[in-house]
């Protein structure tokens, strides 16, 4: 067969793609091969060790970096039910409730985190508590955090929800559901999948925070970030690499599962 | 049989969305134990009617009667009719039986029951060793089977059909036909079905509503719709016709005297709203056989023919210059005239009627 | 769909209709009480009274807004000139930010073409790998980049070993350094609004244009970005906007030459500055600018539809 001039095809977009992924992974690599580095000199290759994973389990900064792990998790996993519980409402009014009042500056409401820069809502948010006498805290990061995951569970919920005729909620409605019956039992079985990458989204944007984090917390709260941080400023360390690959290892697994959850709901809605 | 007592009752139910008005003030009743039909092109409202039956649009004015109460304003979960989706809206993530005990559950069924009533209601449609599966592993007549037979199992008063044969392939639509109506007479209640195909509304209703732009046509048996339409509309809509426009001289105890554009006069059966004054011929093409010129009821040059396998549809030209189709049976007698060739028309008894706009 | 509902309204559904209010009462609340009033206190805080060591005294003052844009000498007592630091320090976020967009651009677009054009199955893989960088934790990426690019890290080392080079290269606290951060920070905001636009580009149009003697350049210029725009624009914006705000590249990657936006707000609050109404200003300038921007963005969008 001749060769044919492919129209899709550009001289150098492969090398681009290639370069692009060389950029994105090579700092993460290189941390992770080096945190199994056995040499104090985090520089010298000192032969291969799990030295510096032990460190972060029981070194001297372990139980800094363990309350901070915990602090981190626990706003996570709250925060992220509390927006994705919100956002799921949201996506039922925004696009199942026909039209009504206000809901062009609804979905503005909605999608304002997003559009406000991260340093403006932390000091926003900063000036609002102390303003109104809120001791800064756990408390003060959670609802901090619960706001700017809204619109990330929201996205791929309604996303979803807006690919799932309402035919069968008008079918459970037809069969003596109540619309709250046929929420419960139609609708929200069918947006499993939605739902659930709407709330692996959120879980990791606030897992992800640190500027919010770190303007809200209170003396002495530390969330993993901001711990990082700090020691950061003192100088990379061995230790942090391997807190940062942990954290590396966590983040591939949540989005593969996230992927693999958005796959099998595509399969699925293709089978109906 | 259809008896005469009232199933439902539409009286001038309006519909507007915003400034389009789906439904101008529409009237009818349907009988209890009947198959009846709401035919009509896209868009005529048949469908907005069904669902403000089922409950899911709500009406502008006007009232709906279910056994003569009203439930003009109840929610869908509220009125004991059930519905057939187009798509049949199965809840996937539900097995058949789940499916089917879906509304018995919700309307106050026992488990036991409820698991007794579906069985039973999914052996009436063949479906009883399908109980297990999910929609998905089931095939479109199967699933329009399930369909039916969620609808049926509360034992509502009236069953509506929202276009479900839309959805199977040709071969397996006429055959489901014949199931629907036999279910319609085992069950005993009122079919409300909405189809957009004349030839399926023909074949299963008792009665027919030709529905278009939001209004009632006509209401009647298979056999009134076809043999005496009211109106060009219902004529043209309902299987296939010549329509000339013809001046109407007099009208006289339902006959009526016509002229043809080219001089040519005759008498033919008039529907009642017809007045003199300009007016609509259909005659159906089925119905017209060729004859010697001269010798027919009118005389006409062959301009075509279009081959269709069991007929043969010629294209004629009148003497004064109207076009018309003249079907003939395929058969190894049938003789067809050349392009060209002057022929007589000779109209059946019934075959002209005289229509309103 | 068959005859019934007129599609006038769209096909959004109205099955729960009536519960609007009660439905979306959560989010407004949220985003109402926690960052909407948040924005009004902080724009409020920006004319109030600094008190030293952080803190407001509730009394106005537009000293904050004066200190932003007016000299006024040592003493307060000069006639006021133009003060340039936070003028410059803004005019450089600009700048840091519109580089970083330009380079994501130059690297997103290829690689979202490239994507777009695989086969569905590689093309979900290669998705796939673009967009895990993007699920790692920012502060972690940015540390990574800083231990690669130190000029004792592992990428200095590696070009000395090898000869490529007899001194370290100096990346480190560089402008070049913020750029690289920024654009390592957002390139998948760049590459996924790209992507989309690029699958939805109808493929007969480029064969219209090469059947009509465009070459396959002259087809990219005129034919294809005009489409896929939409998506560049998008694209841009979402890289540009938290580029310049942006806290941890600069922070990490440059130095004190590398001042950013979101450091100076930072050190109002949190570092030695201590000056909350100088900070609330800066951000109420920062939040304006990113406002305007997407609004010249919206309208555009408005008018384009």
């Amino acid at each position: 067969m001749p060769a044919k001039t492919d129209l899709r095809r550009f001289p150098g977009f492969l090398t681009v793609t290639i370069l692009c992924l060389i950029v994105l992974y090579a700092p993460l690599i290189v941390v992770a091969v080096y945190s199994f580095n056995a040499s104090t000199s985090i520089t010298r290759w000192g032969g291969t060790s799990l030295a510096w994973y032990v460190d972060v389990f029981t070194g001297p900064e372990a139980p800094k970096f363990q309350q901070a792990a915990i602090n981190s998790f626990v706003i996570a996993i709250t925060a992220s039910i509390i927006a994705t519980a919100i956002a799921t409402l949201a996506s039922v009014a925004m696009t199942r409730t026909g039209r009504f009042n206000g809901k062009t500056l609804s979905f503005a409401l909605i999608s304002l985190p997003l559009m406000v820069p991260e340093v403006v809502t932390a000091v926003a948010s900063l000036v609002f508590f102390t303003a109104i006498g809120f001791t800064t805290g756990l408390m003060t990061i959670l609802i901090a955090h619960i706001v700017f995951c809204i619109p990330f569970a929201y996205l791929p919920i309604s996303a979803r929800m807006q690919s799932i005729p309402d035919m069968y909620e008008q079918a459970a409605m037809d069969l003596y559901a109540t619309p709250r019956e046929a929420f419960k039992l139609v609708l929200l079985p069918l947006m499993t999948p939605g739902i659930l990458s709407g709330f692996l989204l959120a879980f990791i944007i606030s897992l992800d925070d640190f500027l919010i984090t770190n303007f809200v917390k209170g003396a002495g709260v530390e969330t993993l970030p901001t711990a990082i941080f700090g020691s950061v400023k003192q100088g990379i360390k061995p230790n942090i690499m391997a807190i940062s690959t942990l954290m590396l290892g966590i983040s591939v697994i949540f989005v593969s599962l996230s992927w693999l959850i958005g796959r099998a709901g595509q399969n699925k809605a293709k089978e109906n | 049989m259809a008896s005469t007592e009232i199933a439902v009752g539409i009286d001038k139910v309006v519909k507007r969305y915003g400034p389009v008005t789906a439904l101008h003030g529409v009237s009818m009743d349907i009988r209890e134990n009947e198959f009846f039909t709401l035919l009509g092109p896209s868009g005529c409202g048949k469908t907005t009617l069904l669902r403000c039956i089922a409950g899911f649009e709500d009406v502008t004015e006007g009232v709906i009667r279910l056994k003569g109460g009203d439930i003009t304003g109840l929610p869908p979960h509220k009125r004991p009719v059930n519905t057939v989706f187009q798509q049949y809206a199965l809840f996937p993530h539900m097995t058949v039986i789940e499916n089917v005990m879906f509304g018995l559950l919700r309307s106050g069924w026992s488990k036991p029951e409820a698991v007794a009533r579906a069985d039973q209601v999914l052996q009436l449609v063949q479906l009883g060793d399908f109980a297990a599966r999910r929609p998905a592993q089931l095939s479109g007549g199967q699933q329009q089977r399930v369909a039916l037979a969620r609808a049926l199992a509360p034992r509502p008063q009236v069953l509506l059909l929202d276009e479900p044969l839309s959805a199977l392939d040709l071969k397996l639509r006429q055959a489901v036909r014949m199931e629907l109506k036999a279910l319609q007479r085992e069950t005993g209640i009122a079919f409300i079905f909405v189809t957009h195909d004349q030839e399926e509304a023909l074949t299963m209703s008792d009665r027919i509503a030709v529905m278009s732009e939001g209004r009632v046509q006509q209401i009647g048996t298979p056999r009134e719709i076809y043999e005496t339409p009211l109106n060009r509309f219902v004529a043209d809509f309902i299987g296939e016709t010549n329509l000339l426009d013809v001046d109407v001289r007099s009208v006289d105890n339902g006959m009526a005297a016509i002229s043809l554009p080219g001089g040519h006069c005759f008498t033919c059966p008039a529907a009642a709203v017809v007045q003199s004054g300009k007016g609509h011929l259909s005659v159906r093409p089925e119905r017209i056989s060729l004859c010697a010129q001269g010798s027919g009821d009118l005389d006409a040059t062959v301009e075509g023919q279009v081959y269709l396998g069991t007929d043969i549809h010629l294209q004629v030209r009148l003497a004064d210059s109207e076009r018309m189709t003249v079907r003939l049976q395929n058969s190894e007698t049938t003789a067809v005239p050349e392009t060209g060739a002057a022929v007589g028309l000779k109209l059946e008894a019934g075959a002209a009627r005289l229509l309103a706009d | 769909m068959a005859a019934g509902a007129p599609m006038g309204e769209g096909s959004a559904s109205n099955i729960y209709r009536g519960n609007s209010l009660k439905l979306m009462l959560p989010a407004w609340a949220m985003i109402g009480v926690f960052l909407l009033a948040p924005v009004a206190m902080m724009a409020i805080y920006s004319f109030l009274t600094k008190e030293f060591r952080g803190g407001v005294i509730w009394q106005f003052s537009t000293a904050a807004y004066d200190q932003f844009f007016f000299n006024r000498g040592l003493f307060g007592d000069e006639p006021p000139t133009i003060e340039w630091t936070y003028i410059g320090i803004f005019w450089r976020s600009i700048w840091q930010a519109g580089v970083a967009t330009i380079a994501c651009l130059l690297i997103g677009f290829p690689t979202a073409w490239f994507i777009a054009t695989r086969d569905a199955k590689t093309r979900s893989v290669w998705l796939f790998l673009v967009t895990v960088p993007y699920w790692v934790n920012l502060l972690i990426r940015t540390v990574s980049m800083k231990f690669l690019i130190r000029d004792t890290g592992p990428l200095n080392e590696f070009l000395l070993w090898s000869g490529t080079i007899s001194e370290p290269l100096g990346l480190i606290n560089t402008n070049f350094a913020v750029q690289l951060g920024l654009f390592y920070s957002y390139l998948p905001f760049m590459v996924l609004p790209i992507y989309a636009a690029v699958e939805r580009y109808d493929f007969a149009l480029s064969e219209a244009a090469a059947d009509l003697y465009a070459g396959v350049w002259t087809t990219l210029r005129l034919v294809i970005l005009p489409e896929v725009k939409p998506g560049i624009v998008a694209g841009c914006i979402l890289v540009f906007v938290p580029s310049l705000g942006a806290f941890l590249a600069p922070d990490l990657l440059g130095g004190a030459k590398t001042f950013m936006i979101g450091s100076l707000i930072e050190e109002q609050f949190k570092g030695a500055a201590g000056n909350w109404p100088f900070g609330a200003a800066a951000s109420t300038i920062l939040l304006t600018i990113v406002m305007a921007v997407l609004l010249v963005y919206a309208r555009n969008q408005n008018r384009g539809a």
